[in-house]
């Protein structure tokens, strides 16, 4: 059979950087192929001059047969080819037909659009109606918009940018039913992903990027996940080392905690209590969301909260600001790494001191600084958690993502912290700098600090948690022991699918 | 084709280079304005720009230049340090008018007493007045998240009201035939504010805002609340999570920078101006918001940043009354200096390239 899209040569610089050298690959007619590779591999770049977004610099594309060379977004869907983002563009304030209008270059009349789209999510199992607001959706459902947006173009090649990020495994298991039988139909998908179980079960072939260059391809099905992940990695990952030590007395106690939320769309908190012990790690599973961002704000301090909500070391510390719960012991780490957890235009130097003046005793007499012992500080930080930089003077934002994340978690576990919160401690960080991460939360716990790790990566939370409870709707579940919990019985503790019950009501 | 790019670090370069190349634009296009008005551009700036210090009567205006640079860098250093934290007081002039006016009060409610605690006293009352009249508006933010860019500049036009009712009513001097304007604060020996040292202009006004920029420095690099201060401005969420408290911030910067301002007032109306009057402020509340830009918003470069504004004003004055210039033409020219300021700092977060290419 002939190739629908054959790359050969392809090749990008930026300057000082190169994303893509060399590559070629080739997709069938109804393939799903994977794109497989650590962040910062090259994945975006070449999928982005598929899409038309950035232009090679080197080497040629062919689809069906003929030269392909788009010079934008439109011409690729023309060509039949379409993309769904890992970010959503849609708007909140208007409804799912509104959105998949927007997106059209000739839209139909909203209400033949709307019987399409119910047509569609029906052939296709995305339960979705076409009259709700999108504000009101779960991360699933926006997805389920931005596929159906892409159906209706009648695609030849679908791209997929790591869909799976933001759905619980339910819903997970609904997108790869809709794949693979798009498939079937002899649509190609292009899977952009490092979730190496879901390529193993999903995809037909797969070719695997490391530093911007080609440096396997194979059948996933004939690999172990191991093996696909020293093929990405271009080395064995150790898991992280754990030592079950004897767990103490609690150290953060949330009873009854509720919190109308301060961001536009966000999620209040309702009625979350857990506790953790010293030398316990907590994870918090959730689609993103889902008060996860809220929950930490009411950790932290920045969101203060009625008595007895939030207790650190059997202190009451609900009216307490962030500076007097880190005098309590808790040190937390946001997700947003650039401008919550680092101001993006100062120095290391001044990012150590941003939330490490007070225990790191950084403040001198009548509150002066002590520069010379902060940057001993980001020095000892850089030094500590491997931190590629030229050193405490540069600035957070020339940082990678990665890098920064490593300096932000080190400044933070660096202050003998008794309480530790983190969120998404490895969203965009490369597998060794994600797994030394992992290894300094539990070693952190094993020193005997209570730690709460919520985060989206399943696989994450079920390697360093003690015990396990997921968000859904700004609600927790009860916490249970991680070990010999099942992904199903996660699936439904974090909601199970989105959405499906009003679907078939509708239907 | 131009395009900017982002720079991976601020120019450290630029931030400097920035005000210099403005110094130099606003020359040219100022010449250019002057010979529009059909003056010889190259009089008229050596006239603004030279005369006042090398010229046959600098003598006489080299004493002016601190006793307008003085309320300047007072008023722009207590600017300065709201607008680092991203809080922007636009009525300093309402705050300066304000200092006088309670200041003046107070050192002539004590009439024709003679006291060594009554100037002090004043100079207190005098700061008091300009941070109530800056609290104003932090109070409305904090309380019921008004803008306190419009709220401080209304203030200004309601100071100006109650300055015409002292001057007029409350204030007048009772032997001054009904003119209006008040009694003579630097003629009342109590609460006179005299030159320390004959023809330099050196005034207490003068002396306290050489102490205010050395404070403001030490306090900008060496301090935790300076530290707050560049955070909160640069990063707000960063700086709630570090646990600023935006709400204390906000009356902190508006209550400093008012007292500053009140302190520049009272010292003027003690000194220089002596007399409460109906157009007894001149603008110094305005200009210092382009002191304090044009100093990059740095204690040291808003003196060096006074100096020249000041130097504007007298150069400015001299060449309305020598050449005939049009007022409105010398603060055109103070104008276009903030205006090409503000156009030359996108260099200092961006590079300008040629050529075309894509951003990703």
């Amino acid at each position: 059979m002939s190739d629908l899209l054959r790359i050969e040569g392809l090749g990008k610089t930026y300057p000082g950087v190169v994303a893509n050298a060399d590559v070629s690959f080739a997709i069938r007619p109804g393939e799903i192929h994977a794109l497989l590779g650590e962040n910062g591999a090259g994945k975006s770049t070449l999928v982005k001059m598929i899409y038309g977004l950035v232009r090679p610099d080197t080497g040629r594309m062919t689809l069906h047969a003929q030269a392909y060379a788009p010079t934008e977004p439109r011409a690729a869907r023309a060509s039949g080819v379409a993309m769904v983002f890992q970010h959503f563009n849609l708007f909140e304030a208007l409804t799912v037909a509104e959105n998949v209008a927007l997106g059209m270059e000739n839209p139909p009349p909203m209400k033949t659009l709307s019987a399409r789209i119910a047509q569609v999510s029906g052939d296709y199992g995305l339960p979705l109606d076409p009259a709700r607001r999108v504000g009101d959706l779960s991360a699933g459902e926006r997805q389920r918009v931005e596929i159906i947006r892409c159906l209706l173009q009648s695609p030849r090649l679908l791209i997929m940018d790591e869909p799976t990020s933001v759905l619980t495994p339910q819903e997970v298991a609904i997108l790869f039913a809709t794949l693979r039988k798009l498939a079937a139909e002899g649509v190609s998908i292009l899977y952009i992903s490092h979730k190496l179980e879901e390529i193993r079960s999903l995809c037909d072939g797969a070719t695997i990027l490391r530093r911007g260059r080609v440096v396997a391809s194979c059948t996933p099905r004939d690999k172990t996940a191991g093996e696909l992940a020293e093929m990405m990695v271009g080395s064995a990952l150790s898991a992280p080392a754990r030592q079950p030590g004897a767990k103490g007395d609690v150290a953060l106690e949330v009873a009854g905690l509720s919190l109308a939320s301060p961001i536009a769309f966000g999620t209040a908190l309702k009625d979350i209590r857990f506790a953790v012990r010293k030398g316990e790690v907590l994870g918090i599973a959730g689609v993103a969301g889902n008060g996860q961002d809220e929950l930490l704000l009411a950790l932290s301090g920045e969101l203060r909260t009625a008595p007895g909500m939030v207790r650190i070391g059997g202190k009451d510390a609900g009216a307490l600001r962030p500076t007097q719960r880190r005098a309590l012991g808790l040190v937390a780490a946001p997700e947003e790494r650039l401008g919550h957890a680092a101001a993006p235009d100062m120095t290391l130097t001044e990012n150590a001191l941003l939330s490490g003046a007070l225990r790191r005793g950084l403040l001198g007499r009548g509150g002066f600084l002590r520069w010379g012992q902060a940057k001993d500080f980001a020095s000892e930080i850089i030094a500590s958690f491997d931190v590629r930089t030229p050193g405490p003077g540069a600035a957070a934002r020339s940082l990678s993502g990665g890098n920064l994340q490593k300096f932000v978690v080190g400044r933070e576990l660096l202050q003998s912290p008794s309480v530790v919160v983190v969120n998404q401690p490895t969203w965009g960080v490369d597998a060794s700098a994600a797994a030394s991460i992992r290894q300094a939360l539990l070693d952190r716990a094993a020193q005997g600090a209570a730690v709460v790790v919520i985060s989206q990566d399943l696989d994450e939370l079920l390697e360093i948690s003690d015990s396990f409870a997921a968000l859904n709707g700004g609600r927790l579940s009860a916490p249970r022991p991680a070990q010999g919990l099942t992904v199903e019985e996660i699936g439904l503790m974090m909601g199970g699918a989105h959405g499906m019950e009003v679907a078939h009501a509708s239907a | 084709m131009l395009r900017l790019e982002k720079r991976p670090a601020p120019s450290r370069f630029w931030l400097w280079a920035a005000p210099i190349v403005a110094v130099l634009c606003t020359m040219v296009a100022g010449g250019l304005m002057f010979a529009a008005l059909g003056k010889n551009p190259i009089e008229a700036l050596r006239t603004i720009f030279w005369e006042p210090l090398f010229g046959e009567l600098a003598w006489y205006f080299r004493g002016q230049l601190l006793l307008k640079a003085g309320p300047l860098v007072l008023i722009a250093i207590g600017l300065a340090m709201g607008y680092r934290a991203g809080i922007w007081n636009i009525g300093a002039e309402g705050q300066y008018i304000i200092g006088a006016v309670v200041g003046a009060s107070v050192g002539l409610a004590f009439y024709p007493a003679e006291h060594w605690f009554i100037f002090p006293l004043a100079i207190l009352a005098g700061a008091l007045g300009g941070m109530t009249w800056g609290l104003i508006p932090a109070i409305l933010r904090v309380k019921f998240r008004t803008n306190e860019i419009l709220v401080s500049l209304m203030l200004v036009y309601v100071a100006q009201t109650i300055l015409a009712m002292a001057a007029l009513g409350f204030l007048r001097n009772p032997e001054g035939n009904n003119f209006p304007g008040s009694r003579n604060l630097s003629q009342y020996p109590a609460t006179a504010n005299p030159e320390l040292i004959s023809g330099t202009g050196l005034h207490w006004g003068v002396v306290t805002a050489l102490i205010v920029v050395l404070l403001g420095w030490l306090i900008l690099s060496r301090h935790r609340f300076g530290f707050e201060i560049r955070l909160a401005g640069q990063a707000p969420r960063a700086a709630r999570f570090a646990g600023v408290n935006p709400d204390r911030m906000v009356l902190i910067c508006l209550g400093l920078s008012g007292a500053l301002a009140g302190l520049a007032g009272i010292f003027e109306v003690t000194g220089p101006s002596g007399i409460i009057s109906p157009d007894f402020n001149v603008g110094y509340g305005f200009t210092a918001i382009i002191v304090a830009f044009l100093g990059r918003l740095h204690p040291v470069g808003i003196l060096l940043a006074g100096l020249l504004m000041a130097l504007t004003y007298i150069g400015g004055e001299y060449a309305a009354t020598n050449l005939g210039l049009p007022s409105a033409a010398v603060q055109a020219f103070q104008g276009m200096l903030l205006f090409f300021l503000l156009a030359l700092d996108v260099f200092g977060n961006y590079r300008l390239r040629f050529g075309s290419g894509r951003a990703v």
